[in-house]
């Protein structure tokens, strides 16, 4: 008997032959198992994210099998470490570039609020460019918080609505941060 | 070749330049002298031309404030002698409220960039200079960040405050 446990499946109805259960949790438990990251790594959070990624940590078990170097192709946009003022519209476009849905985890103090470097030149929190869905706090955070970040937004996602994108107010919320969506 | 002696560099320099340039307070060995935004081209090409000299290495251009002089703001600059083993740190006084001064690309080409630092932190206004705007912070910062007028940190944050890390 092999020791592997599946994802538990949402609650719905069952019987001989059938399962039923809500478009919106069929979508989630996909979406939740299989977010590709896109690494955004400027220090040492970053170094914590490779160990988090490589063989003893092995993001992998949470469907994140696949580290996109593309915002194209990614879901979860993780930014490690201290961003300069100067990178902030770079990172910005990065977000823009991804499609939706997609989601964004601050990882450590700096991307979360400017950490240390309360001056001229940091981005105090990069959710002052682009919205943030869950923050890691550490400084350097250790991976098991690392994929405690990860697990917190695999349950945001699964409890999403597909239509959230559509909202009034996502699209209000993406306006605040300058960003509008066409068509 | 034996290195260059400081008693004959400024031997030197006082001869050619007269009362128009000062010793001042040097430190780690390093000859300090000051002299003025008029004259401080006519030094570096003399520093740098001068065949006993030869100063032909422009190491730095940095910038001091100093809130409570008159003449606030000083510009430094630190050029080598790779032929005499021997450095010498040059500073100009200037206005704080009009800091101005010529531009020493004249000289060096690789003055651009570290003038372009100098006025990017504290807004030192570098005539002559070909493209004198902000290097290393964002173009639309409205302050130079270096002068110590500029707070170091944010006064009215209250997100960091000692109270919310138990402190």
């Amino acid at each position: 008997m092999s020791d592997i446990k599946l994802a538990p499946a949402p609650p719905g109805v069952t019987g001989s032959g059938f399962f039923a259960t809500t478009l919106d949790k069929a979508v989630g438990l996909a979406r939740a198992n299989s977010l590709w990251p896109l690494p955004f790594a400027t220090s040492c959070c970053g170094i914590e994210f490779m160990a988090t990624m490589g063989a003893t940590y092995d993001l992998a078990r949470f469907g994140a099998e696949r580290p996109s170097f593309s915002p194209r192709q990614s879901d979860m946009l993780m930014v490690m470490g201290t961003i300069a003022k100067k990178m902030g519209p770079v990172l910005k476009q990065v977000y823009v570039q991804m499609a939706e849905p997609r989601w964004v985890i601050a990882v450590g103090a700096c991307a979360s609020s400017g950490g240390i470097f309360d001056t001229y030149s940091v981005l105090q929190g990069i959710d002052e460019v682009i919205p943030v869905d869950v923050y890691v706090p550490g400084c350097p955070p250790r991976p098991e918080a690392i994929l405690d970040g990860v697990m917190r937004l695999q349950d945001i996602v699964r409890s999403e609505s597909v239509r959230r994108r559509d909202t009034d107010e996502y699209k209000a919320l993406l306006e605040s941060y300058g960003i509008y969506k066409h068509g | 070749m034996a290195k260059l002696d400081h008693e004959t560099l400024l031997g030197s320099l006082h001869q050619q330049f007269g009362d128009k340039i000062n010793k001042l307070e040097g430190a780690f060995g390093l000859l300090t002298i000051e002299t003025s935004k008029d004259t401080i081209i006519e030094v570096l090409r003399y520093l740098k031309m001068a065949p006993e000299l030869q100063f032909i290495y422009l190491t730095d251009i940095t910038a001091v404030h100093y809130p409570t002089h008159d003449l606030s703001m000083a510009v430094v600059y630190h050029v080598h002698s790779l032929v005499n083993q021997t450095r010498i740190r040059i500073k100009v006084f200037l206005d704080g409220m009009k800091p101005e001064i010529p531009s020493a690309t004249v000289l060096w080409a690789g003055a651009n960039w570290m003038e372009r630092e100098t006025y990017d932190f504290f807004g030192v206004i570098f005539t002559g200079h070909p493209d004198l705007r902000r290097i290393l912070n964002v173009d639309d910062m409205d302050v130079f960040p270096m002068r110590k007028e500029y707070p170091l940190e944010d006064p009215n944050r209250v997100d960091k405050k000692d109270f919310f890390f138990g402190r």
